[in-house]
């Protein structure tokens, strides 16, 4: 344990320096305020612009890049807990709380302190001081959250309630306060309005610095307790059996989630800022099992969309970035929930119907097998359409759309007008492969099992399509004598199946034809 | 302090109507959502009935009220399917399905509006948010001064357009609070009919399924009524703060009384102060009135938490020596053991 916690400890602070360093590199050699990303945007084409935007060679474009960048890394990373703890909601009344404390902040920079009881609030000074804000909004959101459990333990109101509850109430006096400032006869209002929406060029040098800070602080607490959190998300028992103080990880958490929410405040706005903590977590948790996994995809698509709203703020000033950057994340969960490698819609679909092909495929091989066998006929004869429809009880309509599945897939082939099929040498393997496996469990439930003789045919027609080479090789291994199934039929073994094969071309009077 | 109440009174009055129709309808049928434990659900459609609306304007060019409501109701009912689909289709929770669902509609929405230029229709960023209460007795002076609304109103039998310009502003409400006012009226109505099929699926799905009631239908009828109601409440408080009408009185309530009948009373009568109350403090603050609206429900929430008779906190900390070992005491020293 000891040796993990260490590894651990050094991969997080390897991470934190690198990130600390590339901060450095790109932040601290450039000062200069230049204009407003939108202000820049003279060129006219779609790709001068994306060359200028990405070549970062105004100032205000690379603030909007740092922080939609920094944004996407806390909240991609706090995200991931908030989404495998259930607490998508709790997030969401979270950054909507944190608006009075946006705006109490915004006030509060008007406040001067000559003395210890002598201050002095004049309009004219206020501006907008980002680490005021920063103060106000998280206090407002730790506040938030405090009501929500006060409410949940001293009333019956649930916790839906509880959290609609206060988010509206907070929501509402942000409101109040933010309609008032509006009305103040002060000079300096720009960007309290930008914290809606969210507007990625409003974010300055100041706040970048902010934004860097908290990302690091965020980043370096999640892994040098990432322990504590993967246990106390997933395992709240056992959390407890090792006297993991639960409690003040959750609260903890919740403080992490404020900082990640109030540094996105300025570029997503209140309004969707949870968005950017639960969709693109949501999008990774669809990709991956492994906790680890998911922290780095979350983090890459929280990055991928931050990046993507900042261009198009870019592109198109007026459209605030907030929706944009939202879209983007949510674009990359639709695509994980349709077409996601194990857990997508359409991945699954596709799987299943793979599957039953295959499952009608291996049954049709079977039944021609079948028919060869009753009629003690070698391999390379043919069977025709017609008893194959009788054996598989089906039309023959149906029995030849399953011929030409078959033919399509190299199994078989199909002769006189497809009135005739015959095995094609893997064809064949197959069906004796599929005719083994149903057989060799059939015995193996009887003698293994003690099930009765005439019980196991059902079960057996299941587990004949899924019983993998290793499998089978166990079954011959438990079973004595593995030549007849309890029927009392041949089970087709090894000579059977890599018989040397000639397929024939069947005369006009081939087997069966008319019969 | 009494200024709103003693200067242009009857634009008051029509802002004050407004916001106890907007509301009590949120009320009423935010008692179900509570017990339904759908408060979140409601939060959701109340977002995303924003594209609703801004496809319904981009397609008619005007905000008439048939197609907002249409528009509303698709986007209501989606928002429902798609956060079912969401969560019975992948492994992704329901708080989670609902963050995602009304964040992505919402945002569909703001990009929307902001394409399309729909401040004549005061469907701006603005109003989202802020709701735009204060206009209701403007559209009334439109109304007023629009020939096409004069000639109507002549058709009306004892009103003539001299009634209005001589100032008679009381004689015929604006067209906005007599929408809001039939909302109202169906959203009561709606809910004395189906009273007993409501409070049977909301408690009991059991017994609900045994008596033939179909529950889905229930539900998605009382998401389409929310959708109207919240379509229509729009244009007085914006499209986040009707979260907080939508809980605030039932939460209330809930606090108070046990029963689901006194519990209507009671939101109803919450609607009514917080309307008041809240048109008193954005006079006297000087700032939004559907905020304020909120902010004066919330405190009528405090005070109910605080001193309601069955479970406030005063009762709670004077009562304590008093029953000498409670459920949450028991409970607590059963943890401890």
């Amino acid at each position: 344990m000891i040796t993990r916690r260490q590894t651990l400890d050094k991969q997080g602070w390897r991470a934190v320096h690198a990130l600390g360093l590339l901060a450095v590199f790109v932040v601290l050699p450039e000062s200069a305020w230049s204009a407003k990303i939108g202000d820049v945007a003279e060129e006219t084409s779609l790709g001068q612009q994306a060359i200028r935007f990405f070549s970062f060679r105004d100032p205000s474009v690379r603030y909007a890049v740092i922080g939609s960048v920094m944004l996407g890394i806390s909240c991609g990373l706090l995200g991931c807990f908030i989404v495998v703890r259930k607490m998508a909601l709790v997030g969401d009344t979270l950054s909507h709380a944190v608006l009075p404390g946006v705006a109490l902040g915004f006030l509060f920079s008007g406040v001067s302190a000559s003395g210890l009881f002598d201050w002095s609030f004049d309009v004219a000074n206020i501006t907008k001081n980002p680490s005021l804000i920063f103060c106000g909004a998280v206090v407002a959101g730790v506040a938030g959250t405090f009501l929500v459990n006060t409410l949940k333990q001293t009333t019956k109101i649930k916790e839906d309630s509880a959290l609609g509850l206060t988010l509206a109430s907070f929501f509402a006096v942000g409101i109040c306060l933010l309609t008032m400032i509006q009305d103040l006869p002060t000079g300096n209002k720009s960007g309290i309005d930008k914290f809606m929406f969210g507007q990625a060029a409003a974010i300055g040098e100041d706040d970048i610095r902010l934004m860097t800070g908290v990302t690091f602080l965020i980043v370096a607490v999640v892994f040098v307790f990432y322990k504590e959190l993967l246990v106390t998300s997933f395992d709240a028992g056992f959390a407890r059996s090792i006297a993991l103080p639960s409690q003040w990880i959750h609260h903890g958490l919740m403080l992490l989630v404020a900082f990640a929410v109030v540094i996105a405040l300025q570029a997503v706005g209140v309004v969707l800022v949870s968005a950017m903590l639960i969709t693109p977590a949501a999008a990774a948790y669809l990709l991956t099992d492994r906790m680890h996994r998911m922290l780095l995809l979350a983090v890459g698509f929280g990055v991928a969309s931050g990046v993507l709203g900042a261009f198009i703020s870019f592109l198109k000033p007026n459209i605030p970035t907030g929706p944009c950057m939202v879209l983007g994340a949510s674009a990359v969960f639709a695509v994980a929930f349709f077409a996601g490698p194990r857990y997508g819609v359409m991945t699954r679909w596709w799987r299943h119907v793979s599957r039953s092909k295959r499952v009608q495929r291996e049954n049709t091989l079977k039944a021609m097998f079948q028919v060869l066998e009753r009629r003690d006929a070698q391999p390379e004869e043919s069977v025709s359409l017609k008893e194959l429809a009788e054996r598989r009880r089906e039309t023959l309509d149906e029995v030849s759309g399953q011929a030409q599945a078959l033919k399509q897939h190299g199994l078989v082939t199909l002769h006189e007008e497809g009135n005739k099929i015959l095995f094609t040498p893997s064809g064949w393997q197959l069906a004796c492969t599929i005719v083994r496996n149903h057989r060799l469990w059939e015995l193996y439930l009887t003698n293994e099992a003690n099930i009765a003789a005439d019980h196991v045919h059902d079960d057996a027609e299941q587990i004949e399509h899924v019983l993998g080479d290793d499998v089978v090789r166990e079954l011959e291994r438990m079973l004595d004598d593995t030549t007849r199934d309890p029927h009392g039929r041949a089970i087709p073994g090894f000579a059977d199946i890599h018989k040397p094969f000639t397929p024939a071309v069947p005369g006009p009077s081939g087997y069966g034809g008319s019969s | 302090m009494v200024e709103p109440w003693t200067e242009n009174l009857t634009t008051t009055f029509w802002i004050v109507l407004m916001g106890f129709l907007v509301t009590a309808a949120c009320g009423m049928i935010g008692n179900y959502l509570i017990l339904r434990r759908m408060a979140l659900v409601g939060d959701a459609i109340s977002h995303s009935v924003l594209p609703g609306l801004a496809i319904a304007f981009l397609l008619m060019h005007s905000l008439k009220t048939v197609p907002m409501f249409i528009g509303a109701l698709v986007a209501g009912i989606l928002t429902t399917v798609l956060i079912e689909l969401i969560h019975k289709k992948s492994r992704v929770k329901q708080d989670s399905a609902i963050g995602i669902t009304f964040s992505t509609l919402f945002a569909i929405g703001v990009i929307l509006i902001s394409f399309g230029q729909m401040e004549a229709v005061h469907l701006d960023a603005e109003c989202v948010l802020y709701g735009e209460i204060a206009l209701v007795p403007l559209d009334l002076v439109q109304t007023q001064l629009g020939p096409g609304a004069l000639s109507v109103v002549e058709k009306i039998p004892g009103l003539n357009s001299e009634m209005f310009l001589n100032g008679n502003l009381l004689t015929i409400p604006p067209p906005s609070v007599i929408r809001m006012a039939v909302v109202t009226g169906i959203t009561l109505l709606l809910i004395l009919v189906f009273y007993k099929e409501l409070l049977v699926t909301s408690f009991d799905s059991g017994l609900s399924s045994s008596l033939g009631i179909n529950s889905t239908v229930v539900h998605y009828t009382l998401m389409g009524m929310l959708s109207v109601i919240i379509v229509s409440a729009f244009e007085a408080v914006g499209a986040i703060l009707v979260i907080a009408m939508l809980i605030l009185p039932g939460a209330t309530a809930s606090l108070l009384v046990h029963r689901l009948p006194p519990m209507f009373g009671i939101t109803v009568i919450h609607a009514a102060l917080s309307a008041g109350g809240g048109i008193h403090l954005a006079t006297w603050l000087n700032c939004s009135p559907a905020g304020a609206m909120v902010v004066a429900g919330s405190v009528l929430f405090a005070l109910a938490w605080m001193f309601s008779p069955s479970q406030g906190l005063l009762r709670r900390w004077l009562g304590r020596e008093l029953d000498e070992l409670d459920e949450e005491e028991l409970e607590r020293l059963a943890r401890r053991i």
